[in-house]
């Protein structure tokens, strides 16, 4: 009963913990097995093919700027890779596609998939193609493996993301360029030296890459504190989640539970087997820090958002039939999954909001029937907004066009394990993670159901539903 | 510690149960929050707040309240009204006054509040939402503080001087202070809008906040809230002092204002402003030598002198024909933007637009530009790249200028076809053509559509001159046709003028001035006719101006005259952006429908000019040459001129003559279409005038001018014209009416 009411009934707007020190809290945070009597029907469709997930695994999520510092994409995919191949024990032949998901391309390995694949020792044989689809990208990459099983075309596919935040394209501004372009042309020696006269110390100013919406111009933290606003989540409430998440990351990695991570001796470096940016402050020291994108009133800051991270995940994907005929005993079902979208500026972060009644809809489920959630925390104030907004009859009537609300997760089966605010988000790796971390919770807490949702940019969304395979 | 809690809910309950008590106030409403009292203005008589009498006099007794309660540490003031702040002074209030005492008295009392709120010994912060114009700038830039919304609605600016007057609460004397002369000049003497962005750098604003997007509220009501809440937070830190008041100047600002210090700047700023003003205005408009005058006073006498000057000077300038004029025009432009037809049975989801020209390209740019689906069909592919390139360029020249982000130019672009056929033409709930003017084409083009588009669609179209009944003529349905003239260009021009023929069915009107107002433009509805209202009354006008030139005039003169008459752009620089070959088509077609009235100069002269492919500046020569953007009177046009010459007559030829002998026969054409029924009202007839011909605004337009200038005194000038030149000169019988009468006046008389 205790650790219910402080881990939260799931009702916002109060402080799900009076404001405790981080000691306090931890010792508070006891593990209660829940009862594993359920006995829910299994969401198993006549005429669909049952999907499962076999295994999953993922790099440690490390800051960008550290450890990984000097690496490249595929080197972080292959070793995901490498790390699945070791778990799972399949052979390299027995998988018929590989698909990554990334953002941010390092033009050079623009199909990631295949150079990290080719590197991993995996056979040439396999196909790999990468898809993108900004924070959902590895959602993305598992949902179309789940489609290629379902339509009969593969029977095993290797699903992952990569994201690499130490190093990103910098181009020359597109004057610079196009000079450069024309230099390659210029057939004399005369042409070539006007081109070079016609540079100026304006075309040589660099364009770099910003985490913003290209449609709208806004970047995604400045998005993020406006919808806090919208939804009247104030700093306090999101520095108070925010340190949730770093306090749950941090126990459920001193406990172990974070067993998806594999270790990756770095080349020059050591070896690194934990994520490095969990980071339990306090509500003092988090309450020191200016607000990093609406000045000077804002409420979202560094400590209360996700940051930039490095890392990559793998996780592999069979029918059923063949993960048993191959002698595996799979952790999860993926069942339903949907995608949504809506307004870039003024919802670019609500996809959960939408995509949660819509996919509960496809399964002929509830809320309640949900044992485990995990949501991707791109800002502690975008998923209390979210929290808000699908607890609201009024959004569900006038924004989506329900009847009512479908209500907010209770926050004790939500994000228990950490999220991408502690634990990190390599945009193309966290959908991999949340699947994969959907599948172990299940298991180590006896649930049937669970729901993975995502925001992402470009206002859109995603979430699926996860069934526990039975035990 | 939950105690106190529940102790300080309470208790703040009580205060507010106490205030709304006291809210027996309908326009200002004051809810005391802990030590900040927020102070909101809403007027519930109307959509817009303005500083109307009972405003200012709910404002003094809350502030006065608010001043004499010592738990109260600052203030909040805000607006209710989503998109309004304070819109301005109530014009009907100055228009109430009779005299320029008691404007003069009006102006003091709106200083001597604004000047309490200045010296405020708690820190009033603004919060603006939407318009902030006007009083409502001079009541904002009195506060210690202001915070405005990034809202597209959020404007600050000082339009007064469009009306003929000044901002006479103080905004002459602060301004300056504030955001230095230039930047004060600027906003004074054009009367510009300026976007929040744009005020935060200028310093006229502190703090901007973002506008929000759906939470669990409605867009507009949370933003408000938000708006409030940041608002109180800055209060609190000015209180706290944690809040600057002045903010801190980087190098170049402190440079300038130490450059702005000396009075030989000031007076070079002062004599270059007073010498572009008099270019632009010819002194024809008295309101921006004023606040010159105003500023001037207040820097180099004081402030009492300087608000002595402003409000004296408003007390002049409310008296002022000019801006009882500019006043006239504004009433005049509100009613024409609204629909006096009712609302259509179905709205225009698709229009289609037939030829790609300037004119038919601009209605489709300002139509995508209102999500409205558009085909835009020409008949060459070529004329079609140039329609669709023009529509382009006119989005992206917004993107420039940063009023719309490339990604809304796209998006607004998504909603036009370019096309060569009639597909999709089922689905028009309009057709617009803007084809050649000549009957047996546009009649081609009605039979062509009338076959593919559905029952209900209109068929509208765009002409200048050719009477729409016998457009209507070739149709099936001709209850569904209407005359919608555009003018050039279509994205600059305010004006719509639309003509209804007999047959015209009052939905298929309704319809198009739904469309016209949709698309931004100001709707006058006139009868049919040749030449309609507009075309009608600058066709005798051009044909005098051609007779000038055959005077011996030349085209600079001639625009000189006209321009210092107070018209925007000169008669033949007008009949060279019109087009020779339109001018003198126009001329022909009209001149056959009323004959020697519309005589005067040689029709063969503008077709000589015409054969020379001297048609304007479309084609690089008419009166004047174009080159690489200068403009010189055409070498050529002084041996086709010699060959018409006309000996001109003394008696009726000075400067002054020609001027009235230009204007007089537009006014007698304009005051003839009332009387024959082309126009419905003189309103309309003011506002045609002034937005589509560019007739001296601060004269009112044609009706307002005959009211001024007093019809008599126009009839005794057309007399003598008319001994020398004939019927061109004949005044219409209700000119006739009014000059016998001079209690008969076109309008009600303002004071």
């Amino acid at each position: 009963m205790e650790v219910d009411r402080l881990l939260g009934s799931g009702k916002l707007g109060k402080p799900f913990w009076g404001g405790n020190t981080c000691a306090e809290f931890k010792v508070q945070l006891l593990w209660l097995p829940f009862s594993s009597s359920k006995s829910k029907k299994t969401l198993s469709k006549t005429g669909v093919k049952n999907i499962v997930l076999v295994d999953g695994v993922r790099t440690p999520f490390l800051q960008s700027g550290t450890t990984y510092a000097d690496l490249m994409p595929h080197d972080l995919a292959r070793t995901a890779l490498q790390g699945l191949l070791n778990r799972t024990g399949i052979p390299k032949d027995a998988v018929d596609y590989i698909i990554y998901g990334t953002v941010i391309q390092e033009v050079k390995t623009s199909n990631v998939a295949r150079e990290a694949a080719l590197g991993a020792g995996f056979s040439d044989r396999i196909p790999a193609h990468t898809v993108t689809m900004a924070c959902i990208s590895s959602n993305q990459a598992m949902t179309t493996a789940v489609g290629m099983i379902a339509a009969g075309q593969c029977d095993a596919v290797v699903a992952g993301g990569v994201e690499f935040m130490s190093d990103v394209p910098i181009r020359h501004s597109r004057k610079m360029r196009k000079t450069m372009l024309s230099l390659n042309k210029a057939k004399t020696l005369g042409a070539r030296l006007a081109l070079l006269g016609s540079i100026r110390p304006a075309h040589l100013a660099p364009e770099l890459p910003a985490v913003a919406e290209f449609s709208t111009e806004e970047t995604m933290g400045h998005s993020a504190d406006r919808l806090a606003a919208a939804f009247g989540v104030s700093r306090r409430e999101q520095d108070e989640y925010a340190l949730r998440s770093h306090s749950l990351a941090k126990r459920a990695q001193d406990e172990g539970l974070l067993s998806d991570v594999v270790g990756f001796k770095v080349p020059g470096k050591d070896i690194v087997s934990k994520d490095n940016g969990i980071r339990p402050s306090s509500m003092e020291q988090m309450a020191k820090l200016k607000p990093a994108f609406v000045k000077p009133h804002g409420t979202v800051t560094a400590a209360n958002s996700s940051y930039l991270t490095d890392g990559a995940s793998a996780v592999l994907i069979m029918s059923e039939e063949k993960a048993l005929a191959l002698g595996y005993k799979p952790k999860a079902y993926l069942r339903d999954f949907v995608y949504v979208s809506q307004d870039p500026k003024d919802q670019l972060l609500l996809g959960p909001s939408y995509a949660t009644p819509k996919v509960l809809e496809r399964s002929g489920l509830k809320l309640a029937d949900i044992d485990v959630f995990e949501f991707h925390e791109a800002f502690a104030g975008q998923i209390l907004s979210n929290l808000k907004a699908m607890d609201s009859d009024w959004f569900a009537k006038t924004y989506m066009g329900r009847t009512s609300k479908v209500g907010s997760p209770p926050l004790d089966k939500f994000n228990l394990w950490g999220g991408s605010l502690s634990l990190g988000h390599p945009f193309g790796a966290t959908g991999c993670r949340l699947v994969t971390t959907v599948a172990h919770r299940l298991k180590k807490e006896g649930g049937q159901y669970g729901l993975v949702a995502a925001c992402a940019a470009g206002g859109q969304g995603h979430a699926m539903v996860i069934e526990a395979y039975p035990q | 510690k939950m105690v106190t809690r529940a102790v300080a809910a309470l208790s703040r309950f009580t205060i507010r149960a106490r205030c709304i008590l006291f809210a027996a106030r309908s326009h200002v409403n004051c809810e005391i929050k802990g030590d900040v009292a927020v102070i909101r203005i809403s007027d519930p008589n109307s959509k817009v707040n303005t500083l109307s009498l009972q405003m200012q006099k709910e404002m003094t007794e809350v502030m006065d309240e608010v001043w004499g309660n010592s738990a109260i540490k600052c203030v909040v003031m805000i607006s209710s009204k989503p998109g309004c702040f304070i819109a301005g002074a109530d014009i009907n209030m100055i228009q109430a006054c009779k005299s320029t005492e008691e404007v003069t008295r009006l102006s003091q009392e709106g200083q001597k509040i604004f000047e309490k709120i200045e010296k405020s010994p708690k820190p009033i912060v603004a919060a603006i939402n939407g318009s902030c114009l006007g009083g409502g700038l001079e009541f904002a830039i009195a506060c210690q503080y202001r915070v405005a919304t990034k809202s597209k609605t959020t404007v600050l600016g000082t339009p007064e001087v469009m009306l003929g007057l000044l901002p006479g609460a103080g905004g002459t004397q602060r301004l300056p202070k504030m955001i230095g002369l230039p930047n004060a000049f600027d906003m004074m003497l054009t009367g510009r809008n300026i976007r929040a962005d744009k005020a935060k750098k200028m310093g006229l604003v502190h703090q901007l906040v973002d506008t929000l997007g759906p939470g669990l509220k409605s867009p507009e009501e949370r933003t408000i809230e938000y708006l409030e809440e940041v608002a109180i937070d800055c209060a609190r830190g000015i209180v706290n002092k944690k809040l600057a008041l002045t903010k801190e100047m980087n190098m170049m600002q402190k440079i300038q204002d130490h450059v702005m210090s000396y009075s030989f700047v000031q007076n070079r700023i002062y004599s270059t402003v007073e010498k572009k003003v008099l270019k632009q205005t010819k002194g024809l408009y008295p309101a921006p030598m004023k606040i010159i005058e105003c500023v001037k006073a207040g820097m180099e006498q004081g402030p009492d002198a300087g608000y002595l000057a402003e409000s004296q000077n408003f007390g002049k300038l409310a008296m002022t024909p000019e801006s009882k004029a500019l006043v006239g025009l504004y009433h005049g432009q509100v009613a024409c933007k609204k629909n006096r037809f009712g609302v259509p049975e179905k709205e225009v989801k698709t229009l289609a637009i037939l030829g790609a020209g300037l004119i038919g390209a601009g209605i489709a740019q300002v139509t995508v530009e209102k999500s409205i689906n558009t085909i835009l069909k020409d008949i060459t592919e070529e004329a079609l790249n140039q329609g669709q390139h023009q529509v382009y360029k006119g989005l992206n020249d917004k993107t420039k200028k940063k009023s719309i982000t490339s990604f809304e130019r796209d998006s607004i672009l998504s909603n036009l076809t370019g096309q060569l056929d009639y597909s999709g033409f089922e689905k028009a709930d309009m057709v617009i053509e803007a084809v050649f003017e000549d009957l047996a084409i546009k009649h081609k083009v009605l039979k062509e559509v009338e076959a593919v588009i559905p029952p209900n669609c209109v068929f509208a179209s765009n002409t200048a001159a050719l009477a729409i009944k016998d457009i209507a003529a070739a149709s099936k349905r001709p209850e569904k046709v209407v005359g919608m003239h555009y003018f050039s260009p279509v994205d600059k021009m305010q004006l719509l003028e639309i003509i209804t023929t007999d047959k015209t069915s009052k939905d298929t009107t309704a319809s198009a001035v739904a469309l016209g107002l949709k698309q931004g433009k100001v709707v006058i509805v006139v009868g049919d006719g040749p030449g309609f209202y507009t075309t009608r009354c600058l066709a005798p006008m051009l044909a005098e101006a051609v007779r000038v030139l055959q005077e011996g005039v030349d085209p600079k003169k001639l625009d000189s005259l006209t321009t210092g008459f107070g018209f925007p752009v000169g008669a033949a620089t007008l009949a060279d952006k019109l087009g020779i070959d339109v001018a003198a088509h126009m001329a022909e077609n009209l001149g056959k429908a009323f004959g020697s009235r519309f005589g005067g100069g040689n029709l063969e002269l503008l077709k000589t000019m015409v054969a020379k492919g001297f048609k304007g500046r479309k084609s690089g020569k008419g009166f004047y040459v174009y080159q690489s953007g200068l403009k010189d009177i055409n070498p050529e046009l002084k041996e086709i001129v010699e060959s018409y010459n006309m000996m001109p007559t003394p008696a009726v030829s000075s400067d002054s003559d020609v001027q009235y002998r230009l204007i007089s026969r537009f006014v007698n054409e304009a005051v003839l279409c009332l009387q024959e029924g082309i126009l419905t009202n003189p309103v309309e007839g003011d506002i045609g005038a002034v937005f589509g011909l560019g007739f001296p605004p601060f004269l009112g337009g044609p009706f307002r001018f005959v009211d001024n200038f007093g019809a008599d005194k126009l009839v005794e000038k057309m007399k003598t014209f008319e001994e020398v030149f004939g019927n061109q000169f004949t005044p219409c019988q209700l000119l006739l009416d009014h000059a016998k009468d001079p209690s008969r006046k076109f309008h009600r008389l303002i004071h």
